[in-house]
């Protein structure tokens, strides 16, 4: 970071609204492709974003490490380093470790440290900990991203990762050398933020375990939703409403075991009178539900692509007040905020239609899809 | 026909009726122009005993008798309303034995006077039911 | 008696040009302030028996009555006001203790006009409430903590008793003998009509109210009075009275003069005697007795009805409300200073307590650092004067609010503050049958009717103005405030941002 850019309140101590551009390819039958699709797909999108944030989650791309957690993580000096991988050889095994390869752009400066580590829990301290191997790795990364100053863990999924800096996304995804990668599924994201933000770790997408988020829009009912679920042990320390978005689904989904169209229910729940006109069994679930979470419910404009082992999802809110359009050729599914973003990728899809506010759309892998996934290795 | 009625469990024996009926049939704007000072006739009146009070003025009767007893053919019906034209009346005090309810009396010149559900001055709607502080006069259907 | 030490407050003004002596203002003052006076053929008036309640005032058809206040003063003295001596006279005349009515009126802070709401603009827009929903349904109650499925997969459903409001707002605790049966039958109906609640107060349920039971909340306070299980049952939910923000740690008194037939029959004690609740419950004297009292009144009623806990705002607050939290209640209730009440020392009133945004704010984050702010519902109260008030208590982190005072105002209440003496004009604060006369429910309610729609319009504008279309995402959304004209201390406390920032 610049001097001048410490002086500037980071992003985490001010909250930034912003206005973007996403999107999101899916191969049903979990063919790996490479990045480049999503760099075309968000390079059409160019005036979306203001070249202050961009980035890319992709799935399957570590398939020889698949059962291993895949940390990303920014360091500001090496001090960061040293202190965060203490932090790592204490409570992990490191299978691996390097720097994430990238190449000079032009337009992308300062950029921090960007290492990668694959890790799994040491048993022991799995065990004395008494919680699950998820929660563990969930705590864990939290720990250094508010207990580390200067180290960002950004990804910690399994076979996925994410790639983020500040810069246009297209620039983002040859820095990182995206084309070099091949995954089943990508999602991508542009920012258009209306401050200076000071980092890198600001961009989308926001990653949690195997939960990113892309998010276009900005939600009116950020603060009590992050008041809430701070309540459960998540802190929500970029301020910005892709984290608390990520943090409500991962609450809502892997905690409390909701389906993924239960969860799209809490979020993007309908209108009471929407609701008063369903069958008397469907009405006292949507009730129950949206009571129980009432401060779940997001208000505001937002697209969001989900993106998890396994699947894509896809949500706007109830109004619709951001565009989101879908689209299907063969086994490829294809989800982005302008039909021109899909049609660049591919020109002829078999459909191609628009989906209706608070009606999520989930695309999974096909039995083939998992059964190719769980077989791969490099 | 819409009538006045009133809910006697309602009526505080204000008297605002009286002087809200004095003052609509003025012919004057300003109310305390009109009545300061005045000894006022209205044509609806309190009645008052023991705590229970009830505002009582021309009920309109279906088959009224003042119209019958009026010598002059000063009385009439329009419409269900009971009017009186006051240039043909003679004072003979008649319609006024003949009421039950005591609706009829004299009036400032000397000719009588009675309700019209304020169809003839410049309240419109009768003043005794917008000038009624606890909506114990009503005007409607029953 | 022979020295004068208390010079009427007000002076009665008569615009002579204009009274047309009609005698309304004779006949409507229950103090016997004015006359008419045979010989003279005018209208006098005795001011020292004016409480200021405007009654003359409002009925007058030509506006020929003002009261204003005396200036007939004092030496000018900032610490001896002459409020301040006159009280002193009161007591060296009376040897009691000063007795009050309505809320506080002095000149503490009020928060909620150091509050600023935010709008949407430009990166997020702001939603227009005439062409798309806006909602305010709210439901009170205990959220579940954990979902849990049928053996078919689809989700178990079942809840503790919830309250459902389609505003969030409720008429708060009036008891009936601190107020009358019309003014109970106002407040019924419009809780009915709107879809939201009454409150019985401590006052017991008339039996004539009976019918209005899935609208009212019924109270136990400290005196019991009225509590049977026909009572328990009827209502939709039932209050524990532990406190009134406006007399915290003492219980409720009502004078023996208003104690009079349908109340004392209602209240279940003799007619004459002065009905004193005890300042605690004698039986509640810690935390756990309140647990015990909470699953009693559930068991008496089959656990079908939601607990609610009315506790006052006082200075450990925060600590309070959790253990009431978790001592089984559904919806924790807290009062603030400003409450009002139909007679409370005047000591305790003015002096006791704490302001309801502070205590709010701060029992709010309080619940959500223990992480149990789903185990109950907050509803708020202690001067509720405007929707923006409403909107302002929402963002703060209150599920809805309780008004009192408000509903009085709406039904012709002017606060002239003597509710004690048992003569209110309006037909309110009293038992005299003459005077309750002056409350028809049918005006009454519509006036309420009017007043919480007219707000819920405003909400509405609000919430739409801010880019929120349904109140949940509102609720403890503290960024949509803003202070204005506090010091570091209170914004902290109040968890908000100064303007500007």
């Amino acid at each position: 970071m610049t001097e001048l850019q410490e002086d500037y309140p980071q992003e985490g101590e001010v909250r930034i609204p912003s206005g973007c551009a996403i999107s999101g390819i899916f191969s049903r039958n979990g063919k790996r492709f490479g990045g480049q699709d999503a760099i075309r797909s968000i390079a059409v999108m160019h005036d979306r974003s203001n070249g202050l944030g961009g980035g890319y989650a992709g799935y399957g791309i570590y398939p020889e490490y698949k059962d291993y957690y895949a940390f990303h993580v920014f360091y500001y000096d090496n001090d960061a380093k040293t202190t965060c991988e203490k932090f790592f050889d204490e409570h992990f095994d490191v299978i691996n470790l390097s720097k994430i390869p990238i190449r000079k752009h032009p337009r992308i400066t300062d950029e921090p440290l960007i290492w990668r580590y694959f890790v799994t829990p040491l048993p022991t301290k799995l065990a004395a900990s008494q919680l699950d191997e998820e929660e563990y790795i969930v705590r864990s990364v939290i720990k250094v991203n508010t207990a580390i100053k200067g180290a960002y863990v950004f990804s910690s999924g399994k076979n996925m990762g994410v790639f983020k800096a500040v810069g246009f996304p297209e620039d983002v995804g040859e820095f990182y050398r995206l084309d070099e990668y091949e995954g089943y599924a990508w999602t991508v994201h542009g920012r258009y933020p209306t401050n200076t933000p000071g980092w890198w770790g600001g961009a989308h997408p926001f990653a949690l375990l195997d939960y990113t988020v892309v998010h276009n829009g900005e939600i009116s009912s950020y603060d009590a939703n992050r008041r809430f679920i701070e309540m459960f042990g998540y802190r929500c320390t970029l301020q910005t409403d892709t984290e608390v978005i990520t943090y409500m689904i991962d609450y809502l989904h892997r905690k409390q075991c909701l389906t993924l169209d239960e969860v799209a229910h809490v979020i993007a729940a309908p209108f009471w009178s929407t609701i008063a006109m369903m069958p008397e069994e469907r009405q006292k679930e949507y009730i129950y539900l949206r009571n129980t979470f009432a401060s779940m419910l997001i208000t505001g404009p937002f697209s969001i692509i989900l993106g998890f082992n396994g699947g894509l999802m896809a949500l706007n809110d109830r109004l619709k007040l951001r565009s989101l359009v879908a689209a299907e050729k063969g086994d490829m599914v294809y989800l982005a905020s302008e039909e021109s973003a899909i049609r660049i990728v591919e020109p002829d899809p078999d459909r191609i239609w628009y989906p209706r506010g608070g009606e999520p759309v989930i695309v999974t892998l096909s039995e083939t899809g998992k059964k190719v996934v769980a077989a791969e290795s490099k | 026909m819409k009538r006045v009625y009133v809910n006697e469990q309602w009526c505080l024996g204000c008297h605002l009726c009286e002087y809200f009926c004095a003052f609509a049939n003025s012919g004057q704007s300003d109310m305390a122009r009109a009545l300061k000072d005045a000894v006022i006739r209205p044509r609806i009146k309190v009645e008052e005993h023991d705590g229970i009070s009830f505002a009582v003025n021309c009920r309109h009767c279906t088959e009224p008798l003042c119209v019958k007893s009026c010598i002059a053919g000063a009385l009439s019906v329009k419409d269900g309303l009971i009017v009186i034209d006051q240039d043909k009346c003679v004072g003979c005090f008649s319609c006024i034995m003949s009421c039950p309810f005591g609706a009829l009396m004299p009036s400032d010149t000397g000719v009588m006077q009675k309700c019209e559900l304020c169809t003839s001055n410049s309240a419109g709607k009768p003043a005794c039911v917008q000038g009624c502080p606890n909506r114990a006069i009503v005007f409607e259907e029953r | 008696m022979a020295i004068n030490y208390l010079y009427p407050d007000y002076e009665v003004i008569r615009n002579q040009q204009r009274c047309i002596n009609c005698r309304v203002c004779e006949r409507q003052c229950a103090n016997e302030v004015h006359r008419y006076d045979e010989e003279l053929k005018m209208m006098v008036s005795d001011e020292s028996k004016c409480v200021n309640c405007h009654r003359c005032v409002a009925l007058c058809p030509t506006r020929a009555l003002k009261i204003v206040k005396t200036d007939n003063t004092f030496k000018e003295n900032a610490n001896w006001t002459g409020e301040a001596i006159t009280d002193v006279y009161r007591q060296a005349g009376t040897g009691g203790v000063l007795l009050a009515s309505m809320g506080t009126p002095k000149n503490y802070p009020v928060y909620w006009d150091r509050m600023l709401i935010n709008a949407s603009q430009v990166t997020n827009p702001s939603i227009d409430p005439l062409r798309e929903p806006m909602e305010t349904t709210t439901f009170l109650g205990q959220k579940s903590a954990k979902i849990r499925r049928n053996p078919d997969g689809s989700i178990n459903t079942k809840t503790t008793p919830q309250l459902k409001l389609s505003v969030p707002v409720m008429f708060s605790a009036m008891s009936y003998g601190s107020i009358s049966y019309n003014a109970h039958k106002s407040l019924a109906l419009a809780a009915q009509k709107l879809g939201i609640f009454y409150n019985t107060g401590e006052g017991g349920l008339h039996e004539d109210f009976y019918q209005y039971g899935p609208n009212t909340i019924v109270q136990v306070a400290s005196g019991r009075f009225g509590v049977h299980p026909g009572y328990l049952k009827a209502g939709a939910a039932i209050e524990i009275k532990m406190g009134q923000g406006a007399k915290p740690g003492i219980g409720g008194h009502l004078p023996g003069a208003k104690i009079v037939g349908d109340v004392s029959k209602t209240r279940m004690i003799p007619q004459g005697t002065d009905a004193i609740s005890p300042a605690p419950h004698h039986d509640i004297y810690s935390i756990e007795d309140l647990r015990q009292l909470v699953f009693m009144l559930k068991e008496a009623t089959n656990y079908e009805k939601p607990v609610i806990v009315k506790i006052a705002a006082v200075h450990n607050i925060s600590a309070i409300a959790s253990g009431v939290a978790r001592s089984g209640a559904d919806i924790i209730a807290i009062d603030g200073f400003r409450g009002g009440t139909g007679a409370a020392p005047a000591r305790t009133r003015d002096n006791v307590g704490i302001p309801i945004e502070l205590a709010l704010a701060s029992v709010d984050r309080r619940l959500r650092e223990e992480g149990i702010r789903n185990n109950v519902s907050i509803v708020i109260g202690g001067s509720i004067r405007n929707s923006a008030d409403i909107v302002k208590a929402i963002a703060l982190g209150a599920d809805a609010v309780y008004v009192a005072t408000s509903a009085l105002i709406a039904l012709g209440c002017h606060l002239c503050r003597t509710c004690h003496l048992g003569k209110c004009n309006w037909g309110i604060a009293t038992q005299r049958p003459d005077l309750v006369k002056r409350l028809n429910p049918e005006v009454g309610s519509e006036r309420l009717v009017n007043l919480i729609n007219a707000w819920n319009h405003e909400i509405k504008e609000m919430m739409g103005g801010m880019g929120i279309n349904s109140i949940e995402a509102l609720r403890g959304n503290r960024l949509m405030l803003r202070g204005i004209g506090l010091t570091e201390k209170e914004l902290q406390i109040l968890g908000i941002l100064h303007a500007g920032e």
